[in-house]
Parts: C-alpha cells; structure tokens; sequence
C-alpha cells in the first residue's frame, strides 16, 4: 500500500460468502478506528446474475444508505475518498462464493509430507477435497479416478526432502497426468499445479506435468524430515487462488479492478484475525467459523498457528452431511423435548433443501443448536488429527520431550492450558441470547480448566483479516473494540465419576470486583452462572477433588486471574468428558436443570 | 433500500425455457441457429480421453528404480515407444536373463496407446482409446445460439415446473396423474406395467414400495409433494449428506415438489400437471443446492402454442426484479406453518421477535383459510406464476 496508514480514515470490507455478501464500513474517529455500519445482501455469483458485483454493490448501498456516505460511483468503488462523505481510502474482500477455494494435495507418505502438504493447502484458507499418497491404500486406478472425478480448483503436489525421493513423486504425478482432471471453472484452461516437494524432483515433474498443466513451483513444504516450512506455498497458493480461479469466477474480474489489495479466501482472512490476537497477546487460543457449508477451526498453541476447514460440516447446505457423520443419536442427545427420529431427519431436511431459512420456533432452534456440537465436535476432532508434531521426527527420550507427555500421534492442543475460546459464523453471531453460544461452544469444544470464550459481534472477523495485511492497527483495534464480544469464562475440572450421586467435583472462592467472597462447592453433573461483568475480573482460588484438573494435575489447586463477559462465569461441573444420562427422561431432565442454570432458552426460565 | 428479492420456485404455464448444453471438452458442434430439434437429437460431438492404466514396468521386470538419480533403466527393455499404438494382449516390452534362456515378457493389458515412460518411476501410462460423447438436446426446440465448439442453447415454449428435490437425472415420457387430489398418496398397488414409460404425478408422497414397483415396470419418472426422508435413504441405500443430486442411476428420476414429510402438492402445481395429463414432459431429477443452485425441473413442451402469437413471455434466464409487496403470492416454507400457500398482507418495516426471541424482518401473510400469521421473511418463497 503506497499510502501513509495514517492518511487513511474510510475503509471498506466486504465478504462474499456462499449465500450472502457483507458489507462492513469503518472510519477513523477521533484516533480510533471504529465500526460504523453494515450491509447485506444475496451473493450473486450464480445464474441468473452471474457477477459477484451486483450482490457486493447491493450489500454497498445498504451501507450508503444507513450513513448517507456516498461510496459506489460508476466506475464501481470511489476511490480515495473526497471529504467525509464520498468515497473511501481501503477496499479489502475475501470471498468463499462459489464453493471457495477446493484443493487436492498429494505427498509420498500420508502420515509425513501429505499431512504437510494439507496443512498448508489448509493454512491457505482452501477446502481439501482429497489427500493422495503412496501410502495411503489405494490402487493406481482408484487414485486416478478420484482424481478426475474431483475438479478441484488446484493441486498441491508435495513429497520428498530435498535431496530425497524422486521415483514416488514421479508415481504421483503420473497419476495427475493420466487422470487429467479438468478445471472447476472454466473448460478452456489449464489446471494450476503447484508443486512443493523435493527440488531435485522438480526437472522429473516438469516433464510429466509441465505441458497438460498451469504448472508453477515453489520451496518445498517439507524440505528435512524435522522441519515443515508451509510459507511458500501458502503464498504461492494465494498468488494461483488470484489468478487461475478468482479470474475465472463470474464477475471476479471487474470486482478485483475495485481493489489493489489480493482477494483473501474468507477461511484465511478469519485465521488470520485469531492468529493475529493469540500471538499478540501471546496465549493459546482457538478460533471457530461456523458457517453454512464448512467449520473453521484455528488454533494458536505454544506459538504454532494451524488452520483446518472441514469441508461438508456446516450449518445449513451441509447440515445433513452433519446428520450423517455423528449419527442422528448424537444429535437427538442434545435435545430436552421429546420428538420422533423421523422429525428431526425431515426438519434437518427441509433446512438443506431451502438453507436461508432460519428457526422461527423453539423446538427447531433446539434441533439446530443440537446440530451446531456435533459440527463444533467434529470440527475440532478433525482439527486436533492436524495439530500434532510433525510425525518422522525422533523425539528426544520419552514422548514427553515436546510433546507435553503425549503419544508424538496425539494432538499437542491441550484444553486445560487453552486461554481463549472465539467463535463466529452466522448461528453463533446471531443466537438470540449469548449464553446459547456459550454453552454450544463449551459443549461441542468441551472445554475444560478455566477459559475466556467470545465471540465475533456481526460477523466482521474475515474483513478484519483481510484489512490486517494492509492496515494491522486498524483491523487490531476494530477487533477488540467492536467485534469481540467477551462473553465470559467457563471454569471446567476435567474428570469424571462413575456415577452421579451430587458428589463434590470442586470448591471454588472467587473474590469479586465489589469485594464479596464467594464460596461454592462444584456438585458433579451440575452447573451455574455466577454473574461478572464483561470489562471486570475476578480472582478465582479453586480446589479440585481427587480424580479432577484444573490444569496444574488432579486434586491440585489452582489460583488465577478470571474475566467476566455479556454472559458471566460459568461453573460446569459436569465432569469431562461430558457423560449424559442415559435413561431419556433423565437426560432431557438434566439438559432442562443446565438450560435453566444459564437461563439460555425461554421456557427454561 | 439495496435490492430485496425471495426467489422461489417456478410455475409457469407459458415460459420461454432456455437450456444451454455443453460439451465436457471442446468438440464438434453439429447443429446452427434457427434449426429445429427434437429432445432426442444430438447437439454436439467430441472425443473424451480415454481411461488411463498405470503400469509399473520395472516392478514386473524385476527391475528396481534408482531413487536417488532417479533413473531406471527399463527403456533397453521396451518394445514401444512414447505414443505408439498398443493391441490388448501385444507385448511391449521383454527382458531376457541368463543369456536369453530367461525371458521375461510383459503384455498391453489394454488396447490404446503408450501415453509415458517414466524414468524415475519406472511406470508406463497406458490410455485406452478415446470415447465419443454426445450431447443431445434434452428438449425440443429451435436453436437460439451456437457456442464454438462447446456446445448450443435450445429455446422452446413450454410449461415449466421446479421442484424442490430430487434425485436421477434427465429423462422423458408422458404425464400420467395418478392422484384424484394433493393430498393422495401414491401407493405401490396403483403402479401397474402399463406406466411403463411414463411420468406418474402423484400427491402428497410416494411409499419406499410404489418407488421400487416403478423401477420394476419401467416407469420413467415420478413427481410428488412429499417424500419422507427414511424412503430416499432406503431407496438409494444411503443418506443423502450434501444435496447434489441427480447422478444417481435408480432407473427413474424422482421429483419433490414441497420438501421433506408427508406434504401436499400445492393446488397450482397438481392443477397445472393435471392439465398437461398424456403430454410429453421432459424431466430432471438434478438438484444443487450450492455453488450454481440447480433445481429439479418438468418442462412441457406447448407446441399449441406461438411465441408470436403471445407478445413478451418469462425466459428461464431473466433476473428477477421484483421485490416481495402486499398481494404477491407465497409459499412459508419453515415451521410453524410449513406448506402454507397464502398471500403477502403486509410487509412491516420494524424487525419483530418471534418465538425463538430472535429479532427479525417479518411479513404478515394471508392463508388460503383466511388466517393471518406473521412469519419470518427468510421463510417464505415466492410464488412465480
């Protein structure tokens, strides 16, 4: 950006979505940079309009029309702006319309270079359609048939440290050449391949990729077995992402004249806000973008930063796929009313069939919510298999050395020692309490120890992303003045009994802002809000009973600094994990004591 | 205030339907504007790649690749080269040991042609011919447009219904309304081989048995109001997860026109079908809901009827307009209330809270009973007659 940052007073963020474009209007006040209004309207990307403009212009006007500032001229975005009411001074976007960004990556083993390969396919903010490897159990011609059936948007080719193996990544590529998948977009181009493996490869990948495909080459993902340098080909994703595939998407090219600054795919504008706050503040967070079609899940642990995108796991076009990877038990588990299998399938259902529609009664919310954990659970499961240590590396010792204790296959995420919990995506931003986000966060991360959880406002944490690489200060201060809504802490000992008979989980003394002390005994399966506003803290003293962590071992006190929220404390002592009744009458007993306990649902007062 | 608009699903007695088909791969387009077709023709030609083998030669040879330089030296072996043509059972390469008493042939598994020899893999890529494809027109029509060697876009009057659902892809055959009302369940004891070919119109739902009757008869496609969701799954054997639809090879296209339960066609629907009964319908059962929304289709030739004998008609292809006013018919697709036809009473411009507490935009409807409920914008469709 050629411009002074701090001749920069109007900014405009938009982000299209799958089903909705957003407007998001910013303006320095004073010596902040503040949130102003917003704007919505349907994504235009497919017939009839087939031009990502006229939503993107439609969500503009809504901005112009609730500020009276003037920003679409003819030639699309005014730019700088004239005065205090014509124009603005940043154009930032991201965009996941049209399905987002769909890769396929390849490695030589699964467990090492093509987990390597997806974690930055997936750092990159893209959808992972498949991951092929030598290794990973399939014949030749089953991989080349997945291959063509996919269409993905672009090919991560990794494999081999430099210096190393030839032959196998020559294997894979001849499975790309004889499968000869086809661009997503458009008939007339050719693929982007990017390849990132062994250097030595790379004469052998040119001659059996280079004529059929948009072949380009960077670092290598994996250059020793001990070391993972993602970068390169994340950038060099972003850089083929702008120009083979946003290029070819209907009306991307007049949208990308309306801005010098890359189109980011919206997973990785989000990432990058969470990324952002955990290293910055220098704790250990996660952040979850629960959408219509996919769950964003991002963690910033120790210092390392992973992105996973579960494709298929969302809350409106996939809500079925949801149904169908959990189980429909899992989901009626959540529920406190009663109501026959066959209802929920064909509510769920009808909400795929027509995904814009949105709970207009108790119960649907209900069945909806119930979705939302299963899709938070799995999202994280699937989360946690990638934010792991890199697999082929000699641990010093015991698997203790780096590893926090854990088996080297085990996810190094330790929920006891996360600091933050973020969450944002249409159903959590717009739940109509926010303890309902609050207890759907903890139920479907299972949150344990004691952890801060909020959440994104309107739903503004891709356009902050995006804005972050060309202004960080003003995406910094936007993010916690107007889109992070604290919602409080959650205190959670980890443990279980084998049954419930009120048993003390925890005694927990909380020194409260206004000098009360406050003393209460955790009783096993229950839970309670204790009310700490957002903007105040506590000291919490709490001693777990034998069996129980809070994050110093079990039956070990702890002592710390606490945050309130919108929403206050919570005390869960349900134990983790989380055990249900298993009488049914029971469990939607207990389901109605937790409900009534945060005061989360009307009719559970 | 920036553009509103609800589409819904169409219902149209006349329409302009305009179908582009294209080629998979660039290819031969064999028809020109003005020329008349009918569904069955064929439109355009290529040749698709065939399927490729892979064939790791220096394994079968006994040979083992350098990893390290990457070369195999398998080449000597070969009896073909790079783009020679190959006969299934040919031999094409032979290694001989022991001063040839040993001789170790290997055979073209396939009849095609040598596409690579891999040095560093040592594998070769064997393709099989290329295959012809085709694409045919799908409905009667006059061509409007010809794309250059990707395909032509057929216009044709028509009567044209979407559904909501389906599953199967495109077929034809003539409509046979089964139901005496909506309401009526097609049942497995109605579907006799006389349907066989037929497109039956059913009511509010279609029984797991009358689907796999059908099948048996060869009826060619079914449209109905309803379908619970345990039919779909034990019909196509598994659950639906995503809703792309439309590759399924059941042997019938099934269409929902309401959603998932029991659901009565709505009378506009039933009664427009009625009247086109022993007519030729061209039918889809192809449904995405993202990224490019496809719905099911039914699309009735009217060859009863002249474009210029009727001035402007709806195109499939237009941009909707129309915002959602008082008066405009709907359709309130979410519970309370699911299925209800009614029509717009008021649009109040303050966000309400409804049930759930959510505040919301808000319309009052007006039922076909006469009662008015208010429900949520996001969950009524507009009805486009």
């Amino acid at each position: 950006m050629s411009r002074n940052p701090k001749d920069i007073k109007i900014i405009l963020a938009t982000d299209c979505g799958s089903t909705t474009s957003k407007a998001r209007f910013f303006k320095k006040i004073g010596d902040e940079y503040r949130f102003v209004a917003a704007g919505e309207a349907p994504t235009t990307v497919e017939a009839p309009y087939e031009d990502v403009t006229f939503g993107v212009s439609n969500a503009i006007r809504e901005v112009e029309e609730l500020t009276g500032h003037k920003i679409l001229g003819p030639n699309g975005i005014i730019s700088p702006s004239k005065g205090d009411n014509e124009g603005v001074d940043i154009y930032v976007t991201t965009s996941s319309a049209g399905g987002g960004l769909q890769m396929m990556v390849t490695g030589v083993i699964k467990s090492m270079t093509a987990e390597s390969a997806e974690r930055a396919a997936l750092g990159a903010g893209a959808i992972v359609e498949d991951v092929i490897a030598i290794d990973d159990g399939r014949k030749s011609y089953e991989e080349i048939e997945r291959i063509r059936f996919l269409r993905p948007d672009m090919i991560l080719v990794a494999g081999g440290t430099d210096g190393g193996t030839i032959s196998h990544i020559a294997q894979i590529a001849e499975y790309i050449r004889a499968a000869d998948p086809r661009p997503r977009l458009g008939t007339e181009f050719k693929l982007p391949v990017l390849f990132a493996g062994n250097i030595t490869a790379r004469p052998e990948v040119q001659k059996i990729l280079g004529e059929k495909f948009a072949l380009s080459m960077t670092d290598n993902i994996r250059p020793t077995i001990d070391t993972e340098n993602p970068e390169p080909a994340r950038n060099a994703v972003h850089e083929l992402f702008m120009v083979h595939v946003m290029s070819h998407a209907p009306g991307y090219d007049k949208l990308m004249k309306w801005t010098p600054i890359p189109i980011m795919p919206t997973p990785a504008g989000e990432g990058k806000m969470i990324r952002t706050n955990g290293e910055g503040l220098n704790i250990n967070v996660i952040g979850v973008g629960l959408g219509g079609a996919t769950t964003n899940v991002y963690s910033v642990f120790d210092g390392k930063f992973v992105r996973t995108v579960s494709a298929n796991l969302g809350m409106s076009y996939s809500i079925c796929n949801v149904l169908k990877e959990t189980g429909i038990k899992n989901i009626t588990r959540w529920l406190p009313f009663e109501i026959s299998e066959m209802e929920i399938l064909n509510s769920l259902y009808n909400k795929m069939i027509r995904p814009t529609t949105i709970p207009q009664t108790l119960n649907e919310l209900l069945i909806e919510h119930a979705v939302a954990r299963e899709a938070l659970r799995m999202g994280f499961q699937h989360h946690k298999s990638l934010a792991r240590p890199l697999l082929g590396v000699a641990h010093v010792g015991t698997m203790g050395v780096g590893t926090g204790g854990k088996s080297w296959s085990e996810s190094y995420i330790d929920m006891l020692k996360m600091d933050r919990l973020g969450a944002t995506g249409g159903l959590l931003s717009h739940g109509p309490r926010r303890a309902q986000t609050m207890l759907i966060l903890i139920d479907g991360f299972g949150v344990e120890g004691s952890t801060m959880l909020f959440q994104d406002s309107i739903f503004m944490m891709p356009h902050l992303g995006v804005l972050s690489t060309v202004h960080p200060e003003a995406a910094i201060q936007i993010f916690d003045k107007d889109c992070v809504v604290r919602l409080g802490t959650c205190i959670a000992p980890k443990g279980t009994f084998e049954k419930d008979e009120g048993q003390n989980v925890a005694t927990i003394t909380l020194s409260m802002p206004n000098g009360e002390t406050i003393t209460e005994d955790m009783k096993y399966g229950t839970m309670k809000k204790i009310p700490l506003k957002d903007g105040e803290s506590a000291q919490m003293d709490i001693k777990p009973e034998r069996g129980f962590d809070m994050g110093q071992g079990p039956g070990h006190r702890v002592s710390k600094k606490i945050e309130g929220g919108v929403v206050g404390l919570i005390l869960d002592a349900r134990g983790r994990p989380i055990v249900m009744p298993e009488d049914d009458s029971e469990r939607r007993k207990k389901l109605g004591e937790w409900f009534i306990a945060l005061q989360a649902y009307p009719g559970f007062p | 205030m920036a553009m509103a608009y609800t589409p819904g699903l169409k219902r149209k007695d006349i329409f302009l339907v305009r179908k582009t088909r294209r080629l998979p791969i660039p290819g031969e387009v064999i028809v020109k504007k003005g020329d008349k077709v009918t569904h069955t023709d064929t439109l355009a030609t290529t040749n698709v790649p065939g399927n490729a083998q892979l064939m790791n030669c220096a394994d079968l040879l006994g040979l083992l690749p350098d990893d390290r330089t990457g070369s195999c030296d398998f080449k000597q072996y070969m009896l073909k080269k790079e783009g020679d043509k190959i006969e299934k059972g040919e031999m094409i390469a032979l290694k001989k040991e022991f001063f040839g008493l040993i001789k170790r042939p290997l055979m073209s598994p396939l009849t095609g042609s040598i596409e690579l020899i891999s040095d560093s893999s040592g594998q070769l890529i064997l393709r099989e011919p290329p295959v012809k494809v085709n694409i045919n027109s799908y409905i009667p029509g006059t061509i409007a447009e010809v794309i250059p060697n990707e395909g032509a876009t057929i216009e044709c009057i028509a009567a044209f219904i979407q559904g909501i659902f389906g599953i199967g892809g495109e077929t034809f055959g003539e409509i046979k309304v089964m139901a005496k009302s909506p309401e009526e369940v097609l049942s497995a004891e109605q579907i006799t081989a006389e349907y066989a070919g037929k497109i039956l119109i059913g009511g509010s739902m279609v029984t797991i048995e009358a689907l796999q009757k059908a099948v048996e008869v060869g009826v060619k496609g079914i449209v109905v109001g309803g379908i619970e969701e345990d039919t779909i799954n034990k019909f196509l054997g598994y659950r639906i997860g995503v809703a792309i639809t439309g590759e399924e090879e059941k042997g019938i296209t099934l269409i929902v026109t309401e959603g998932f339960s029991k659901m009565n066609m709505s009378d506009g629907t039933f009664n427009l079908l009625a009247k086109f009964n022993g007519k030729l319908a061209c039918i889809s059962g192809a449904t995405q809901i993202r990224a490019g929304v496809i719905r099911p289709e039914i699309i009735i030739p009217r060859d009863d009827i002249d474009e210029k004998t009727i001035g402007k008609i709806g195109r499939e292809d237009e941009i909707p307009t129309e915002g959602m006013r008082p008066g405009l018919p709907i359709r309130i697709i979410r519970e309370p209330y699911f299925g209800a036809i009614g029509r717009v009473s008021s649009l109040p411009v303050e966000l309400q809270i409804v049930e759930t507490e959510s505040e919301v935009r808000v319309l009052e409807a007006e039922l076909a009973n006469g009662k008015k409920v208010i429900v949520a914008r996001a969950n009524v469709e507009l009805i486009e007659e």
